[in-house]
């Protein structure tokens, strides 16, 4: 795999981000602070293999949020997302 | 939130492929699509976790499968694929994911694009399909390296023969069998031209697979005329590691 590839998508941090946000992050559109594009979670560029986790834009590659796990504190920066919209309508199917 | 699931049952898809049955503590459901995190911890108290995507279609019972691919140097994959035995418990997170879904209600014509084992939360989609009684049309275009490492394959075959409901497309990137008409290669415009649904009927198009196969799909698509906001994209790959 290329270097050019080495990312996955908001789908792959909404485990870790699950224990943050009382929302399902994947389902939600961010809005990015630098070249405005509005996207849903999961469509950003998500990098893994850092100490963290890292989510780009998927169109300008700008950084949306960064989250470092270390020991017992959580540091997450979401200076790169100026707005978060959150469908409360639909989501949470229940089975069967 | 962590919770114990205790392995129900083990199945062999491929040579490197097993499926695992959960009985999942206080399970709250799931929708064809979602994925699961499992958290492995060492007696050490080393842990590492991964994502994998439910395989089965939403149930009352507390129970999914998931379906994991054995990575030469893997972590976790490994254990599950070779070493985990029924009654052994493991430790899981979610359902996760609200935006990579197939819900039972949608009507609209649905194309899957799956890239090796991509297909798992396809194959949910399409269980999810069958055990609703839902009618709406799906197409899938299932890359995979070899005829033997196709997942699934008695239920895929079993799908497709029931009317013209469920179309499936192979395309085998490494090795072919015997007559088939297609080299062996990765998807291209013809294939996805042949093979998909046109632009026209607005489909929603699900592509799963590794990042190269995803990006390499979602052009092909989008330079067919699809709507790039009616595409869903789940990639994986190795750089999922964490711990």
């Amino acid at each position: 795999m290329s270097a050019s590839m080495n990312y996955l998508d908001g789908n792959a941090a909404a485990g870790e981000l699950s224990r943050i946000f009382a929302f399902e992050i994947t389902a939600a559109q961010g809005r990015c602070a630098h070249c405005g594009a509005t996207r849903h979670f999961a469509e950003a560029h998500v990098y893994m293999k850092c100490p963290g986790i890292v989510a780009r834009c998927p169109i300008c590659g700008h950084i949306l949020l960064r989250l470092v796990n270390a020991g017992k504190r959580l540091f997450v920066d979401m200076s790169g997302t100026t707005c978060f919209v959150i469908d409360t309508s639909d989501f949470q199917e229940s089975s069967g | 939130m962590w919770r114990i699931a205790k392995v129900v049952g083990l199945h062999d898809e491929t040579p490197t492929a097993r499926t695992l049955a959960l009985a999942v503590r206080d399970w709250p459901g799931h929708v064809a699509g979602q994925h699961v995190d499992v958290r492995l911890t060492a007696p050490d108290g080393y842990s590492a976790a991964r994502s994998y995507s439910i395989a089965s279609a939403p149930s009352l019972d507390g129970r999914i499968e998931i379906t994991v691919e054995r990575l030469p140097n893997g972590e976790v994959s490994p254990y599950l694929t070779q070493e985990v035995m029924v009654g052994d418990e493991l430790e899981l997170r979610g359902p996760i994911g609200g935006w990579f879904v197939w819900q039972r209600d949608q009507t609209e014509p649905i194309q899957l694009l799956a890239g090796g084992s991509g297909i798992v939360p396809l194959m949910a989609m399409l269980r999810s399909r069958s055990s609703t009684g839902n009618v709406a049309p799906f197409r899938l275009l299932y890359s995979v390296r070899e005829p033997r490492a196709v997942f699934y394959r008695d239920e895929l075959r079993a799908l497709s023969s029931q009317g013209d409901s469920v179309v499936i497309t192979y395309a085998y990137t490494r090795v072919i069998p015997k007559d088939w008409p297609r080299p062996a290669g990765r998807i291209d415009a013809e294939l996805v031209g042949n093979s998909t649904w046109l632009p026209d009927l607005r489909p929603t198009t699900y592509v799963c697979g590794p990042t190269s196969f995803v990006e390499h799909a979602t052009d092909l698509l989008i330079s067919a005329g699809h709507d790039r906001k009616r595409i869903r994209t789940e990639r994986f790959g190795a750089t999922g590691e964490r711990k």
